[in-house]
């Protein structure tokens, strides 16, 4: 397979036909729409492909659910404000158990904010997002080819574990372009008792979330959970950079983390050395992986374009066996590596550690 | 020999349905199930069941069946069936779910030609939550959250639907039929069963609104209810066929007028 320069959104849209999408439905928003776009064009090409331009954010999670329980690998995708409205939906494809794939390219916010790259919507990723007791996987790529592999990843994820999957990225990553490599599918594994096709001459199948009894309810959440849990144990995904002799590690994720690495070349030369701990799946979160690295370490940074979510996730995990500081920028503002550089060198001394730590 | 002249139709379990009495969705899903077997579509038909009374409808209809949030059933609807084009795919709807929190998911489906069958039923009060006014509501009408009486200061006009989406041209065919008597049930029995027929025959959109009584939260018995129906409801939204663009094109044909493409 060749190298290709691609942007990102495109990036996303043409590894999601690779892996043998079927359906998308979405709504128009900045800065994600290069997506809907991409989908209206390649889904004619490919047999049985459907392309809906739906009426709302709300109409077109409800259409994957659909599209879902009939059988099609099946995406979605929008920007923070869009993404608000899609919980709903995405809440009934946690009970419902259906796989279905959603890309939020975040932007400013609270409300309208703006369409600036921004990493605002973290809690309300990795912590299921809509209503009830459940969790999404969530995947934060750093670069193209990541873009490209954890779309191919969330769709096999999200079938093996018949749950929704979030690609959580920023206006930054859904613009840029670099070059990628598109690796081979899989070959989908999807059970066909799954789908909801017509009953045929069998028993007929229900679809639902709707679990009245309390006890029914509070088992059906017991089953989640322990699928869940499943997941944590398996399928958590992170990235060391330069951590192996690294006195100091900055905690990113996504475009910040990119931001990182090019602040730790520049505190390296200045002969500090940082390393960086990045997590790729945000949900389930890499707790025991950052856990142990803080047996060894002192010092943690955490950097977001934010005015701090994922920290909160950190801290959980290093649970005050190390000293751990912040710098966020919420508001679409993307700083550079040097401004990251000069906060680590005000930040941290080397006799003190991090010096305002929480 | 014994000739068997009423029983439980195939598409339907053998479970007892918990709508209280007199209510109109008991008869609806036992009309839909009927035809189900009729046109022998059981194990090809898929239904969307609303949020409202009517969601447990999986427990009666013995058909593959996926719930959908209030008022998104025919964005489900649309994504079973733009990838099971072959299947016969319903969606069923009240009026809050419809009118009100589903209506642009209702519209834009319409509006799209979706090659589906919307079942709206329209008994002008939100019955499972206990009697608030919905979007249906006529003039005058007390409900709880309208104790004064439906006034259009406050609370606007009845929507009416069918009317509504007749002006759509993605819509195919809108009947307007009521289940309070033997002979409106019987008709609306022929609407759904047109309704199931053009979707099959690929011909469209169709919706089959159907005014139903609700003796608990309207506070009548099942009888006055069946009257006020006849007697006052239908004065807002009048029954009988609003649209059926197929039996038009048909008309012209034999007629010798222009042909009707599609």
């Amino acid at each position: 397979m060749n190298k290709v320069l691609m942007q990102g959104n495109k990036i996303i849209g043409e590894a999601a036909i690779r892996a043998g999408c079927r359906f998308y439905a979405g709504y128009p928003i900045t800065p994600q729409n290069e997506i809907p776009e991409y989908m209206a064009e390649r889904l004619r090409e490919v047999e049985g492909g459907v392309f809906i331009q739906s009426e709302s954010e709300v109409a077109a999670i409800h259409m994957v659910i659909g599209a879902s329980a009939a059988g099609a690998r099946s995406m979605t995708s929008s920007s923070s404000p869009g993404i608000s409205l899609k919980q709903e939906g995405i809440s009934s494809l946690a009970a419902c158990e259906l796989p279905a794939v959603i890309v939020n390219m975040m932007r400013g916010g609270p409300g309208l904010g703006n369409i600036s790259p921004s990493q605002g919507d973290y809690f309300q990723a990795t912590r299921g997002g809509g209503h009830g007791d459940y969790r999404i996987i969530v995947l934060g790529p750093d670069s193209a080819q990541e873009l490209a592999d954890l779309t191919m990843d969330a769709f096999d994820l999200a079938d093996r574990y018949r749950t929704p999957v979030m690609i959580l990225a920023d206006g930054m990553m859904g613009q840029m372009m670099e070059p990628v490599i598109f690796k081979t599918p899989k070959p989908r594994a999807y059970p066909e008792s799954f789908i909801m096709k017509g009953a045929g001459a069998g028993k007929s199948k229900i679809i639902r979330g709707l679990i009245l009894d309390p006890l029914d309810m509070e088992e059906h959440n017991w089953t989640l959970d322990r699928k869940y849990q499943v997941i944590a144990r398996k399928e958590t995904r992170h990235e060391l950079f330069k951590a192996d002799d690294a006195e100091l590690i900055l905690v990113a994720y996504g475009t910040g983390a990119r931001i990182a690495k090019g602040a730790i070349k520049r505190l390296r030369e200045q002969g500090l050395r940082a390393g960086l701990f990045r997590p790729i799946t945000l949900w389930p979160f890499p707790t025991n992986e950052l856990r142990d690295l803080a047996k060894k370490i002192e010092n943690f940074l955490v950097f977001e374009m934010s005015t701090g979510q994922m920290v909160e996730d950190v801290r959980l995990a290093i649970q005050g066996r190390a000293r751990i500081g912040f710098h966020g920028r919420p508001g679409g503002v993307v700083p550079t590596p040097v401004e990251l550089t000069n906060v680590v060198m005000r930040k941290y001394d080397r006799k003190e550690g991090i010096i305002d730590h929480y | 020999m014994m000739k068997k002249v009423f029983g439980r139709p195939q598409s339907m379990k053998k479970n007892i349905f918990h709508y209280c009495a007199g209510c109109g969705h008991s008869i609806a899903h036992r009309l839909i199930a009927e035809v189900i077997d009729e046109l022998d579509i059981r194990g090809i038909t898929i239904g969307v069941p609303p949020a409202g009374c009517a969601v447990l409808a999986y427990n009666y209809f013995d058909i593959d069946m996926i719930e959908a949030q209030h008022g998104r059933g025919p964005a489900t609807a649309t994504g079973i069936k733009r990838i099971l084009p072959d299947r016969v795919v319903f969606s069923y709807q009240g009026d809050g779910d419809l009118a009100a929190i589903g209506i642009a998911e209702s519209f834009h489906a319409a509006n799209r030609g979706e090659n589906i069958t919307v079942v709206f039923m329209n008994n002008a009060v939100y019955g499972m939550t206990g009697g608030q006014m919905a979007p249906t509501s006529i003039m005058g009408q007390k409900t709880t959250t309208s104790p004064a009486g439906r006034n259009n200061v406050l609370d606007g006009y009845p929507i009416q639907v069918s009317e509504i989406f007749s002006l759509l041209p993605g819509t195919a065919y809108i009947e307007r039929c009521t289940v309070n008597s033997p002979a409106s049930i019987l008709k609306t029995r022929k609407a759904i069963r047109k309704a199931f027929q053009y979707q099959i025959d690929g011909l469209g959109f169709s919706l089959i609104e159907i005014l139903s009584p609700c003796p608990t939260n309207w506070k009548m018995t099942p009888i006055e209810s069946c009257r006020w129906i006849d007697e006052v409801m239908s004065k807002s939204f009048p029954l009988g066929v609003i649209k059926d663009l197929p039996a038009a094109a048909k008309g012209e044909q034999k007629k010798g007028g222009p042909r009707h493409d599609g």
